[in-house]
């Protein structure tokens, strides 16, 4: 049986991918996602993997790339600012189908911004952000726990479908403490056989593996853009994930992720002890985003409101999803303040029984 | 002849002219033909018989073009251009 | 291989001992580099001591954006290609994934001693035990011929149309200078490839390298190759290594600058 044991969002992600297998860590330390990297630096060489503090962001993933070239489970952590620097690289990443976790525990920007927890990385994290048509699988846990489970599910999806996966959590749910249990996961059960592509040296009987993102021919960089973009086809047909709450005989629905989702479950409370059939959808998969249902239960509610701590990012997609079918509302707050259930309860009062286009 | 017989052999249609192996030749024993080759340059061709094997100009040759032989004097035993034995565990390299 | 349709031909040539060849490991293809340019000398010679030293199988090379993005067309080994100035980094992810791999980067100026300086400086001051070669030709090629760190003061590039200008451009960089300074750095060399002699000496210093990594004692090796771009000179390839000879090498001196202590 495994223990419960009490441990931070950050330190819980660190021991997950410890356990499932993590040979090489590269970070740089930014607030609210330091832990992660000491609780790594503190662990992992004296289990088996090599950390090194980078000088840069840059440089971090960078060595991201290299390692995952070899075919090892590599990963790294940052913090906003720290995830824009390295957007060229995470662009390399996925056009050379390089298998890696990425954990962004976003703060409030944009600038320099604040420590204090955000969702303002969701256009970053889920529509690209480097350069080039790519996509990155991004996971989004609103608990303690997720935030372990969605490690051993990231690196396993990225060794799958040798493609990077993204945490994106939140200032808060690095630094809450709840209690944790660790699967039983056996690295070598989950190993994947990178050798066909994965630059190792090259023994006698094969050609040389050769990762490269760079192809002048326009008619081979197409071919390359169409294998990605195939490979992402199958990702959203298989891979996406989402939570329901209340939602079998809801007539209005609450989107939310990560953090604002928790705040979203209990104002779905509060409205249900007033007689208003709310329900809510979490999505756990951003990217592959949860279309289908959005569009299923668009038939049949009255309206949707979207809460995001940021200025309505995830609203674009709920609202492409829903395709006009019913009105959808936001709620968002910024610079890192977490909205409340009862500001959202009042803000579902206000549009439960409005049937309006509402814009922010 | 005292000197040491030697010849070089050059892939003509690879090389891309640039003459550097003709300036190196201590025997100035090379020149760029009348010729084009396939991709349209004067290419490096030895022109006297005067190669001693120095390797010089293979060893500037940016294309890596130029193969170049040498007599084995007096018949000796055949040298080897290089003896590796397994470097992983044991580093003894010799080029001779 | 086409005969030679000019030129003398050698009636005794069985008689002969083949005494230099193309190596296996420098696959059979036309490089895209330019007449004369010092980068595929030293391509083929990395890839000779690799013969050489029997480690094709678990030799892992890094080239960067410039103008041998394309090393990996050339040198049979695995390879990655990396982004612009970060190679020292993705050579550091894979030597730590794959401590007993015989690692090396392949950059240029612009690269090295520019957009990745920062990359540089801390691989090195890591020691991480890779190989680091260094073609130091002053000037950006693959762009079109634009100054680099490495330009010297007065030299004509395509962003210098009136010479590189010491108070507009700052002053030409000495990066190995600089890195050897670092205790990561255990053997820091300067050469060339402008003649076979030096051809020999640069063979030498990259053989010297490898078995450094090999030995794994001491920190990184760093080979500098100060060496020629006919076309973004606008130079003969004689010239530019006339020019090489004539003023580059007075500003950047050949030579061993740290060698490892003697045991």
């Amino acid at each position: 049986m495994n223990t419960k044991v009490l441990m931070k969002g950050n330190e819980a992600l660190a021991e997950a991918a410890i356990r499932a297998g993590l040979k090489g860590y590269f970070g740089y330390p930014i607030t609210p996602q330091s832990e992660l990297l000491e609780y790594i630096s503190r662990e992992l060489p004296k289990r088996g993997g090599s950390f090194i503090q980078a000088e840069s962001e840059i440089a971090a993933i960078n060595m991201v790339y290299g390692g995952a070239g070899t075919g090892e489970r590599v990963m790294t952590s940052t913090s906003s600012p720290g995830y824009s620097l390295m957007q060229e690289c995470i662009s390399y990443i996925a056009c050379a189908e390089l298998p890696c976790l990425l954990v962004n525990v976003v703060r409030g920007g944009p600038g320099l911004g604040t420590i204090q927890p955000s969702q303002g990385d969701y256009f970053q994290a889920v529509k690209g952000g480097g350069h080039g048509d790519y996509r990155v699988i991004v996971l989004a846990p609103n608990s303690v726990q997720e935030m372990a489970d969605f490690t051993y599910l990231g690196m396993d999806l990225a060794d799958q479908y040798r493609n990077p996966v993204l945490i994106l959590a939140d200032g808060a749910l690095g630094q809450m403490m709840e209690p944790v249990i660790f699967p039983d996961y056996n690295p070598e059960d989950h190993k994947v056989d990178h050798s066909a592509w994965a630059t190792r040296g090259k023994p006698n009987d094969r050609d040389h593996n050769v990762i490269t993102t760079l192809h002048l021919v326009s008619e081979k960089m197409e071919e390359v853009n169409l294998t990605l973009q195939e490979k992402y086809r199958t990702i959203v047909q298989n891979e996406v994930r989402y939570e329901t709450i209340e939602v079998d005989d809801a007539d209005f629905i609450i989107v939310a992720f990560g953090l604002t989702s928790r705040v979203a479950h209990k104002s779905v409370e509060l409205a249900r002890a007033e007689g208003l059939k709310v329900g809510l959808l979490r999505p756990q998969t951003l990217f592959p985003f949860p279309t289908n249902i959005l569009s299923e239960l668009a038939d049949r509610v009255r309206g949707m409101l979207v809460v995001e701590m940021n200025a309505g990012q995830m609203v674009e997609d709920v609202r492409l999803a829903v395709n006009g079918k019913i009105p959808v509302s936001f709620h968002g707050r910024m610079g890192g303040i977490i909205p409340q259930p009862e500001e959202i309860l009042d803000r579902i009062k206000l549009v439960y029984n409005v049937n309006e286009m509402e814009t922010a | 002849m005292a000197k040491t017989r030697g010849h070089i052999s050059i892939d003509i249609d690879e090389c891309k002219g640039c003459e550097l192996c003709t300036v190196e030749c201590p025997q100035d024993g090379m020149a760029m033909s009348t010729e084009l080759n396939r991709k349209g340059y004067h290419y490096a061709l030895l022109v006297e018989d005067v190669c001693t094997g120095c390797t010089n100009c293979a060893l500037v040759c940016p294309e890596a073009v130029i193969t170049v032989y040498r007599e084995n004097k007096a018949n000796k035993t055949k040298e080897k251009v290089a003896v590796i034995t397994d470097v992983r565990d044991n580093i003894t390299v010799t080029v001779s | 291989m086409s005969a030679a349709s000019e030129g003398i031909q050698c009636a005794y040539i069985e008689d002969l001992d083949e005494v230099w060849a193309r190596p296996s490991t420098l696959i059979e293809t036309t490089m895209h580099y330019c007449p004369g340019c010092g980068h595929s000398v030293v391509h083929r010679l990395i890839m000779e001591v690799i013969r050489e030293l029997n480690i094709q199988e678990i030799a892992i090379g890094v080239a960067p954006v410039g103008c041998a993005v394309f090393a990996y067309h050339y040198m049979d080994i695995d390879m990655q290609e990396a982004a612009h100035g970060r190679a020292t980094a993705v050579a550091t992810g894979i030597k730590r994934m794959l401590p007993d791999r015989m690692v090396f980067t392949y950059q240029g100026d612009g690269d090295l001693a520019a957009i990745g300086t920062a990359e540089t400086i801390h691989t090195i001051n890591r020691g991480e035990n890779i190989v680091m070669v260094f073609i130091n030709n002053g000037i950006y090629g693959m762009t079109g011929g634009q100054m680099a760190p490495t330009t010297l003061e007065g030299s004509i590039t395509s962003t210098t149309p009136s010479g590189r200008d010491l108070a507009m451009h700052g002053h030409p960089l000495k990066i190995t200078e600089m890195i050897a300074m670092l205790p990561g750095a255990y053997y820091v060399t300067r050469q060339a490839v402008n003649t076979a002699k030096a051809v020999r000496k640069t063979k030498r210093a990259l053989m010297n390298a490898f078995k450094y990594q090999m030995e794994g004692k001491g920190g990184t090796s760093f080979i500098e190759v100060v060496s020629n771009c006919p076309s973004g000179w606008k130079m003969t390839p004689i010239e530019s290594n006339q020019w090489l000879e004539n003023h580059i090498f007075k500003n950047f001196e050949l030579g061993d600058i740290k060698t490892p202590p003697k045991e």
